[in-house]
């Protein structure tokens, strides 16, 4: 299967705190792979590298065989259009309708016909459940429906690879259900690598192909639902059956961090 | 994308081949218009047709919507599987007429 996405040793530190440290990952074409972690594991961050939004401190990405911080502006807008990103709060922009935030990437970035995207953009809005919605204000949606219109122009330039940030999040549990429905449908309709990340775990074992596992900036692992739930990876463990962790003080450094500088 | 133009007594033939994209569905509606302008039925032969998007099926939905104003036919034929994915995401496959 070839390889879409590859991260070789990729690090950031923010200030002096290390943020990544020295990820490798490789990420297949037609495979969903679900990036796990807690809060300030580094998954987010890592999404950005990838995305192309931060610039890490060291190490290389490389999406479709080209590395995104050797190509020029214009190569890297090229790829740009073949990537699709449905951000966590729908990121729509609250001035336009539904219909036209769908249609803004089309409009922007090709010399489509004007009928071409306007059915374009009614194709999407029924592929994600959200039809007869096009003319409403993305302030009248509900969460779950933001999320899907967020989906609808993540997917309007058909992408070769499409990512996630946290799709669940805010959701009740039968909408984010059939997030993941979509997800899945998509991958399987138009064939295309798709990157979720997210803490929510019954919605990674749902879609999952690979599940790359993401603590503290390093990564533990990358492996199957299967080889995920079986790993004897403590911490690995920890973050799957949602342990508490456990604070280890040391009783000097934290006298000396509650009166510092008092 | 290439495209062949055959006209028969009863209908049009376009055959299609290639990939149908963002880059190529432009020139590909031209000649659906320039078809349906003849009022005559429309055949459009998918066998070697490599990919399709959404701009592409966006065509055929305006080819239809175009041939049913003009009280003419429309149908596709040999879509592969792949092709009959992305159509069938677009919930389509039920609408277009299909041989």
């Amino acid at each position: 299967m070839d390889e879409i996405i590859k991260v070789s040793a990729l690090t950031t530190h923010y200030g002096t705190s290390k943020v990544l440290n020295s990820i490798d990952l490789s990420i297949r074409r037609g495979e969903i792979m679900v990036i796990m972690g807690g809060s300030g594991s580094g998954k987010s961050t890592l999404l950005r590298h990838i995305l192309s939004l931060n610039h890490p401190s060291s190490g290389s990405i490389e999406i479709l065989g080209k590395d995104i911080w050797k190509i020029d502006t214009e190569e890297l807008n090229e790829l740009r259009k073949k990537i699709g990103v449905a951000f966590q709060g729908g990121a729509l922009f609250g001035s336009m309708t539904v219909e036209d935030n769908i249609a803004f990437p089309l409009r922007e970035l090709t010399n489509l016909d004007e009928e071409t995207i306007k059915i374009m953009t009614r194709i999407k809005l029924e592929i994600v459940n959200l039809s007869g919605f096009g003319h409403y204000m993305p302030s009248q949606l509900s969460g779950g429906m933001l999320k899907r219109a967020a989906v609808a122009r993540a997917i309007i330039m058909d992408p070769q690879i499409l990512f996630f940030d946290e799709p669940s999040a805010g959701l009740d549990p039968v909408v984010a259900a059939e997030l993941d429905d979509l997800i899945l449908n998509l991958r399987d309709a138009m064939n295309i690598t798709i990157v979720v990340v997210t803490h929510e775990l019954d919605s990674a074992y749902k879609i999952a192909d690979r599940i790359t596992v993401i603590n503290k900036g390093d990564l533990l692992l990358v492996g199957t639902v299967d080889e995920i739930k079986s790993s004897d990876n403590q911490k690995v463990q920890d973050l799957i059956n949602r342990t508490p962790r456990k604070q280890s003080i040391n009783a000097e450094e934290y006298l000396s961090r509650l009166t510092d500088n008092i | 994308m290439k495209y062949e133009i055959t006209k028969n007594t009863s209908h049009t033939l376009l055959s299609l081949s290639g990939d149908i994209d963002l880059h190529s569905s432009s020139e590909l509606r031209k000649q659906i218009i320039s078809i349906c302008k003849t009022k005559a039925p429309l055949q459009i032969d998918l066998e070697k047709v490599t990919y399709l998007d959404s701009s592409g099926v966006a065509c055929f939905v305006e080819a239809y919507q175009l041939t049913k104003k003009n009280d003419s036919e429309f149908w596709l034929i040999n879509i592969s599987n792949p092709v009959m994915q992305v159509i069938k995401l677009a919930r389509l496959d039920s609408v277009f007429p299909i041989r």
